[in-house]
């Protein structure tokens, strides 16, 4: 039995993978499958300042491999989660991440403040949401922007601060080094990449929005490289995600230089997921007398 | 745990009618009891999404579930044939069924599987259904031994030519409250042939699915409650909502 437990800017998981937000709410309906405590981590589903009704639907479409969403943010806002589900995940035995996302940077400063005076354990950045109007990914497409939220935030943040980036940029090592050099304790990697569908019969967009963020299987190996690129760019942890459906993607995800993980769409298809994943590496690392998970990551050996 | 995915053996999965299928899984007494109108999520080998779909019939052992060809996912589906099928079932909150009450179950193509397991819950039901032709006609037999049926077809191939709330209107004094399934349109006509009579109406809905368990909040359905406009979710607060909180 291979150690799993990770450690990312000084908070302990017990195993590496962690629930993306978005994914999961805010985990009491995976909790009726399985102890939420299989899972190192809940990134939770992303939280406002005030409450957010999101999208009009369809909010969501198929893609060869992979699904495309526009949820649009929807929560009941940062009060709401602190006072009535915070509690109750903080009983659950795992790791409580709360994702906050603004339309200013003040909001981002206020919510921090408010998080920071919480028993939540660490603080993701969402700058890379692409379902919003205003907010979201627009703070997080440049490097100037990147350093100046996250320096910000940084100062009103006494938790852990992993930022969150957006993979629709030209170059996503420069903009983590922004990241890091501005206060971020981590960083985590891919948010979705912007797509779209089109029904032919109605020549109408399927989602609502127009446009949505792809996710699942189809944008993995996108993730697996801007993964590498961030390992070799900085020195701060990265929480590798983007289409991790199987164990074998975990160890990828890994190898590219990830020390921790996060799944979300392949819940979908299947709701154990992570426990698969977590009996999948931990034979891995036995067959390959790896003591623990820890020594994977970064280990790709380039060409 | 209140939810589990099971791997149910298939009994059949044969074509009733134009690319309608009756797909059969054995569903023993020891697994959940399944409320009629709650649903299944379906996982498609390959597919990144399962596809919900609504419990036709959940007695004798066997699930039912009758679903159409519309896209890739179900064609996946309709060419099973033996093995296992991954089921997660029961899901959402189906009709509330009262004792002593005379149901109008009202369904539309196919929103009508879901009201023979309806049917089989409440006691002399006045089961209407309808189609837009005759080729399209599904469970006339099944439902005709569960309640009075009454059938009509947009073009007048079978049955009465036109619809639903046609039929509804004609018998609104012999029921005392309605459940539907069915398009969005057809459920609003419904829904307001019940206001303007002053019926109580349950629909179900349908709206493009992640999760299923109401966590990806991608189902959202606009409801207003207690005054307030608010968006909930059809696999976790539905699919069964009061017509008269559903914001069209």
């Amino acid at each position: 039995m291979a150690d799993l437990s990770v450690n990312v800017a000084g908070v302990q998981f017990n195993n590496p993978l962690i629930a993306a937000s978005g994914t999961f709410g805010f985990g009491r309906e995976y909790g009726e499958f399985y102890p939420l405590s299989t899972l190192g981590g809940i990134s939770c589903k992303g939280i406002t300042l005030k409450r957010r009704d999101g999208n009009p639907p369809p909010r969501i479409a198929e893609t060869p491999s992979g699904i495309l969403n526009a949820v649009g943010l929807q929560n009941p806002g940062v009060d709401v989660f602190i006072n009535e589900d915070l509690p109750w995940l903080k009983q659950q035995g795992t790791v409580i991440i709360a994702n906050i996302a603004g339309n200013t940077v003040e909001e981002y400063c206020e919510m921090a403040e408010k998080l920071s005076d919480t028993d939540v354990d660490m603080i993701e950045l969402n700058i890379s949401c692409p379902n919003v109007k205003s907010g979201g990914v627009q703070f997080g497409t440049s490097c100037e922007s990147v350093a100046h939220i996250t320096s910000e935030v940084r100062k009103h943040c006494k938790k852990p601060l992993v930022v969150k980036l957006s993979p629709n940029v030209t170059d996503i090592a420069s903009i983590a080094k922004s990241a890091e050099a501005a206060g971020a304790d981590a960083v985590s990697m891919i948010n979705t990449l912007t797509g779209m569908r089109i029904d032919i019969h109605t020549r109408r967009p399927i989602i609502r929005n127009n446009t949505g963020g792809l996710s699942g299987a189809a944008v993995f190996p996108v993730a697996v490289r801007m993964v590498w690129q961030v390992a070799n760019a900085v020195k701060i942890p990265i929480i590798g995600m983007g289409g991790i459906s199987t164990w074998e993607d975990a160890v990828e995800m890994l190898m590219a230089g990830a020390t921790a993980l996060q799944i979300g769409t392949v819940l979908f298809s299947d709701p154990y997921a992570p426990v698969k994943i977590n009996e999948g590496l931990n034979k891995f690392l036995d067959e390959n007398n790896i003591k623990s998970v820890t020594e994977l990551t970064g280990t790709v050996v380039p060409w | 745990m209140k939810y589990d995915v099971r791997e149910l053996p298939l009994l059949s999965n044969e074509e009733i009618a134009q690319g309608i299928f009756d797909m059969r899984l054995e569903y023993k007494q020891t697994d959940l009891p399944v409320q009629c109108g709650q649903f299944a999520h379906v996982y498609v080998p390959g597919k990144s999404l399962r596809r919900p779909i609504s419990v036709c019939d959940a007695s004798g052992g066997v699930l039912r579930l009758v679903y159409q060809v519309k896209g890739e996912g179900t064609k996946i589906m309709s060419q099973m044939k033996s093995g296992t099928v991954d089921v997660l079932v029961p899901l959402g909150n189906g009709f509330s069924i009262e004792k002593g009450k005379r149901y109008c179950l009202i369904g539309g193509g196919i929103g009508v599987p879901p009201m023979l397991y309806t049917a089989k819950q409440c006691d002399n039901p006045l089961i209407i259904t309808g189609f837009r032709s005759e080729s399209l006609v599904i469970l006339q037999d099944d439902l005709k031994q569960a309640g009075e049926t009454l059938l009509c077809t947009d073009d007048g191939s079978a049955g009465q030519k036109g619809f639903v709330t046609d039929l509804l209107r004609a018998h609104i004094d012999e029921i005392d409250e309605v459940c539907a399934c069915g398009p969005t349109p057809m459920l609003k006509a419904v829904a307001a042939v019940c206001k303007e009579l002053g019926k109580p109406c349950q629909i179900s809905l349908e709206e493009r699915m992640g999760c299923g368990v109401g966590a990806c909040l991608v189902c959202a359905v606009k409801v207003r409650k207690n005054g307030e406009e608010i968006m909930q979710h059809v696999c976790k607060n539905g699919p069964v909502f009061n017509a008269e909180e559903v914001v069209f």
